[in-house]
């Protein structure tokens, strides 16, 4: 926009304000990039407010300089100074006085906060923190009454989506998922073996890290695991949807939302959650046996008969009947805060954050209720 | 005359998707202060054109080269000084959904621009003004917006730095008659106090008419550049039944009057 004698030639830009001659010259053409030294001198000006002032175009101006010129001008003369312009007065003047001549309304005040203001920003953040409530009860009684009828029939089960989201969050996690259940239980059988050995106990390694990990650490990992991969991965995907308003679409067509794309993510994880556990049960086991017949001379046939008579009857289930749970909790509240996502895109990170950080906290709360409650029955 | 040197210089741009070829072989040239129409059936590969010129997508062959400058030769920190010569809207508005409207538009300028709040303000304002919007919007969030809001809050951040060139992607599409009217207006005020270039990819005969000077067909995976005039006599069956089809004629009939109106 710069109508400069050529490209490679720039004639630089200077603004000069003399308070004592009342002159504020300005030399060489004033793009945009020159706007903070035009403001500069501007700014001089308004606080010296002088009686009279001559301004001295030398070049050219853009809009944008232009109009910042044209708002002190107004300022002064709105004071009842005399300004006059001299030089290449900017052409776009006319158009400017038209556009600002256009009732648009005024910009929205930034001004201070005021008490009424935080009280009002306190009620706000409170109606929200209740709405956020409000919505996950009506999110939980939609899905049920979706569940409900979906019992019913298979098609609306949407067997193919759930076979998708199996194999996206259970097939595919079934690697890191072995490698951590793995390096955990190498962990906890070596500390184990160092911290028994002066009691000559170190046998009792392997009852530590088979109860350990059939347990608690087996199925704990892999909800971990699982929350930061597809806790994260649902809250994303179905953020992203409704940012794009295809949840919205969804309803439009007549579709059920929860049953489309909540049920089928719900379902998929409560099952492959146990299977997953499977996984790392076996591989806590085998990392187990695997350093223990290394740190302690363990032979595997010894490893096993000891595992044998450590674990009970219910050790084993103790550790998976908490994985249908914890995946049940990982997929409500991973689908619930994909669903609250609004308007923007740090709403999509905020809420995918708010996720993996709310799955894992339930999911280690939860497993303490079940430690106490296994703890009252005996389990 | 002096021979004027063109400001956009598109060389035998070829653009492939796998197996699917948008361009095989497009050149023309934009002259400086004119106004340049890009149309074509949709999927006719007009955004990638677009896209391609900005350099926000290396062609699989051919330059283009703005300003002498050949910018599919650059690499990105070169690419980017040029690029701040230029305004941009995108097709679906691409505003920045996490800001409101004021700081969508003051972003450029506070990005690059040592400023201070009340200049910031002031610009602001200017923008808002230019585009029509009314001053209220400022404070909202993009998804609080009308399509032809966000159309005009894109166009008012596109010139926030007052720019060089224009690239515009479908501006008037969602806008209401009244407000594109205002739109070929700024666009015909630009073009002529502020001999600023606009290249524009627009499905609006009427914006078509008014404003462009010449325009550029997109058919064939080719180009067809000429004069409003010339593109309407051209005989292709596609431009035929673009420009002799309904909705067409109207322009034409509007074309005696209407254009630099
Ligand atoms: N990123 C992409 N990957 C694959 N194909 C693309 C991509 N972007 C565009 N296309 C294809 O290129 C063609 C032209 O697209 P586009 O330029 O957006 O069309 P329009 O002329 O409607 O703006 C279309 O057929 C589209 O499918
Ligand atoms: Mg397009």
């Amino acid at each position: 926009m710069r109508a400069r004698p050529s490209p490679d030639f720039p004639v630089s830009f200077s603004a000069q304000f003399d308070p004592a001659a009342a002159r504020l010259m300005l030399a060489g053409d004033c793009g945009m990039d020159d706007a903070p030294v035009l403001a500069a001198a501007l700014d001089a000006v308004r606080s010296a407010v002088p009686e009279t002032l001559r301004v001295e175009i030398g070049g050219t101006l853009d809009l944008g300089p232009s109009w910042l010129l044209r708002a002190l001008v107004l300022d002064l003369r709105g004071a009842g100074r005399q300004v006059e312009l001299d030089g290449r007065v900017p052409e776009h003047l006319r158009f400017l006085d038209e556009i600002a001549a256009r009732d648009v309304g005024s910009l929205p005040a930034p001004g201070q906060a005021t008490f009424a203001d935080r009280f009002a920003e306190f009620g706000g953040s409170l109606r929200r923190r209740v709405a956020g409530w409000y919505e996950a009860l009506v999110f939980g009684g939609r899905l049920l009454e979706s569940a409900g009828t979906a019992w019913r029939s298979l098609r609306r089960l949407r067997v193919p989506s759930v076979v998708r989201h199996m194999h996206e969050t259970g097939v595919q996690a079934i690697p890191v998922v072995a490698v951590i259940a793995l390096l955990i239980s190498v962990i906890s059988a070596y500390i184990g073996a160092q911290q028994l050995r002066p009691f000559g106990a170190e046998i009792y390694t392997v009852d530590l890290v088979t109860i350990g990990v059939l347990r608690e650490l087996g199925v704990l990992l892999t909800a971990i695991m699982v929350a930061g991969r597809t806790g994260s991965a649902y809250a994303a995907e179905l953020g992203v949807m409704k940012l794009n308003d295809e949840v919205d679409a969804l309803e439009a067509m007549g579709m059920n939302p929860y049953e489309v794309l909540v049920l089928p993510r719900v379902v998929a994880l409560v099952l492959v959650m146990p299977l997953l556990t499977v996984v790392a049960d076996f591989m806590g086991l085998a990392g187990g046996a695997l350093l223990t017949s290394y740190l302690i001379d363990l032979p595997w046939s010894q490893f096993v008969m000891r595992l044998d008579s450590s674990i009970g009857d219910t050790t084993f289930w103790a550790g998976m009947v908490k994985a249908p749970v914890f995946g049940l909790l990982i997929a409500l509240t991973g689908t619930l805060r994909g669903l609250q996502v609004r308007e923007s895109s740090r709403e999509l990170g905020r809420l995918t954050t708010v996720a993996v950080v709310q799955s894992i906290f339930l999911v280690i709360f939860a497993d303490a209720l079940f430690a106490i409650y296994f703890l009252e029955i005996d389990f | 005359m002096a021979a004027v040197r063109p400001l956009i210089v598109v060389r035998d741009i070829v653009n492939r998707f796998g197996a699917q070829v948008v361009h095989d072989g497009v050149s023309f040239e934009v002259m400086p202060g004119e106004v340049f129409g890009i149309v074509g059936g949709s999927g006719s590969g007009k955004s990638v054109l677009l896209r391609t010129m900005l350099g926000l997508r290396r062609p699989d062959a051919g330059t283009v080269a703005i300003e002498g400058r050949e910018i599919t030769a650059m690499d990105d920190r070169e690419l980017r000084d040029v690029k701040r010569r230029y305004g941009v809207t995108f097709q679906h508005g691409a505003l920045f959904t996490s800001l409101t409207v004021a700081e969508n538009v003051t972003l450029p300028v506070a990005e690059v621009l040592d400023l201070d709040e009340p200049s910031l303000a002031r610009l602001l304002e200017l923008r808002l003004r230019m585009v029509g919007l009314p001053l209220e919007a400022a404070a909202k969030h993009p998804a609080q917006l009308s399509g032809g809001m966000v159309k005009r809050v894109a166009l008012a951040r596109a010139l926030a730095l007052d720019p060089a060139i224009l690239f515009l992607d479908e501006p008037t599409a969602g806008l209401d008659p009244i407000a594109a009217s205002a739109f070929d207006e700024l666009v015909l005020y630009l073009r002529d106090t502020l001999r600023l270039t606009i290249v524009m990819v627009t499905h609006d005969l009427d914006t078509l008419a008014r404003t462009c000077d010449r325009v550029a067909v997109l058919v064939d995976r080719k180009v067809i550049v000429d004069t409003l005039e010339g593109i309407v006599a051209n005989d292709h069956p596609w431009i035929r039944h673009y420009f002799h089809g309904g909705r067409g004629r109207a322009v034409r009939a509007a074309q005696g009057d209407g254009r630099g109106a």
